[in-house]
């Protein structure tokens, strides 16, 4: 029987996952974005397998709208990226230093 | 082991090979792909968690909407891959530390732990029934009474985030001839044009 540590463990590894590809290509961002996607993606299935465990629908609409946020998110970073290259030619994070942070 | 434990293992190994394949993949188009099977997969695991609804909107909203704005840019975009994974080595044992350290950490679920006893009795939502109200029915009624403002707010950040894409992106060129429609549609077809008799030999 599968139960509640096994979704929560897979939710783990996913998370480190996207973590850990954070750090790996640091200088790629299309690749970042995509390992927040996954970050995002891990915390959704600790919310469903929560919810589906104590039997409470909260969980799935809360999943439904770290959806949302995500998608808003993937799409205005996508944006920021496109407008990032048109002006100087290159998606290197280190070259992001325009405003000295 | 029955079915549905033999289907959790098929997509949670899924899920994690895709995601593993995801960041150390060298081509980012390779990466959106592998990607779309962990979405895939963890969408199974949803549908296995009996949550139909959040599995199909996963399916649609991000296999189809969000993956596809991936592969766009990641295609429309003129970069030099090769050149952004240089230093890739240099990184992997710091992530690996970190990492490590952090699934240990996330390890714990595995250790003794127990629901607290009021768990049960503090749920804001308790499922009903599934031979009563299917997913999606008993999902739609909380969203549209007592969710409907958070249900508002999402429906707002979406917009936000539409029109602040497009705000962004979008770039008047000047240099480009475009269609007048008022001056197309004012313009006389009797001035438009003049008949001029040109005697022979002399042109104009």
């Amino acid at each position: 029987m599968i139960g509640l540590e096994h979704y929560l463990g897979l939710a783990a590894g996913l998370f480190v996952i996207g973590f850990f590809g954070i750090f790996l290509n640091r200088k790629n961002v299309i690749v970042i974005l995509m390992s927040i996607e996954l970050m995002l993606l891990a915390v959704n299935i600790n919310f469903v397998a929560f919810s589906f465990y104590l039997n409470d629908l909260v969980g799935q609409v809360f999943a439904l709208f770290v959806l949302t946020v995500a998608a808003a998110e993937a799409s205005i970073g996508l944006a920021i990226l496109v407008v990032f290259f048109r002006n100087r030619g290159s998606i290197d994070v280190e070259d992001i230093n325009v405003m000295k942070g | 082991m029955g079915v549905a434990d033999f289907a959790f293992y098929l997509f949670a190994i899924t899920a994690l090979t895709g995601a593993l394949m995801t960041v150390v993949s060298k081509n980012p188009v390779h990466s959106v792909l592998w990607l779309v099977s962990t979405f895939f997969s963890a969408a199974g695991l949803f549908v296995l968690l009996g949550a139909e609804f959040v599995a199909m909107l996963l399916v649609i909203v991000y296999v189809g909407a969000v993956m596809v704005l991936f592969l766009f840019v990641v295609m429309m975009l003129d970069v030099d891959f090769e050149e952004l994974r240089g230093q890739m080595a240099k990184y992997i044992p710091l992530a690996l530390f970190i990492g490590i350290i952090l699934l240990l950490d996330l390890g714990m679920v595995f250790g003794p732990w127990e629901f607290a006893q009021n768990a049960e009795a503090m749920r804001a939502a308790p499922a009903p029934d599934l031979d009563q109200v299917q997913n999606t029915a008993a999902l739609g009624q909380l969203i549209y009474t007592k969710y409907i403002y958070l249900f508002q707010t999402a429906g707002l950040i979406l917009l936000v985030a539409m029109v602040g894409a497009i705000v962004l992106t979008l770039r008047h060129r000047r240099d480009i001839k475009r269609q007048n429609v008022v001056a197309q549609m004012h313009r006389d077809p009797a001035k438009a044009m003049d008949v001029i008799d040109v005697k022979p030999g002399q042109g104009l």
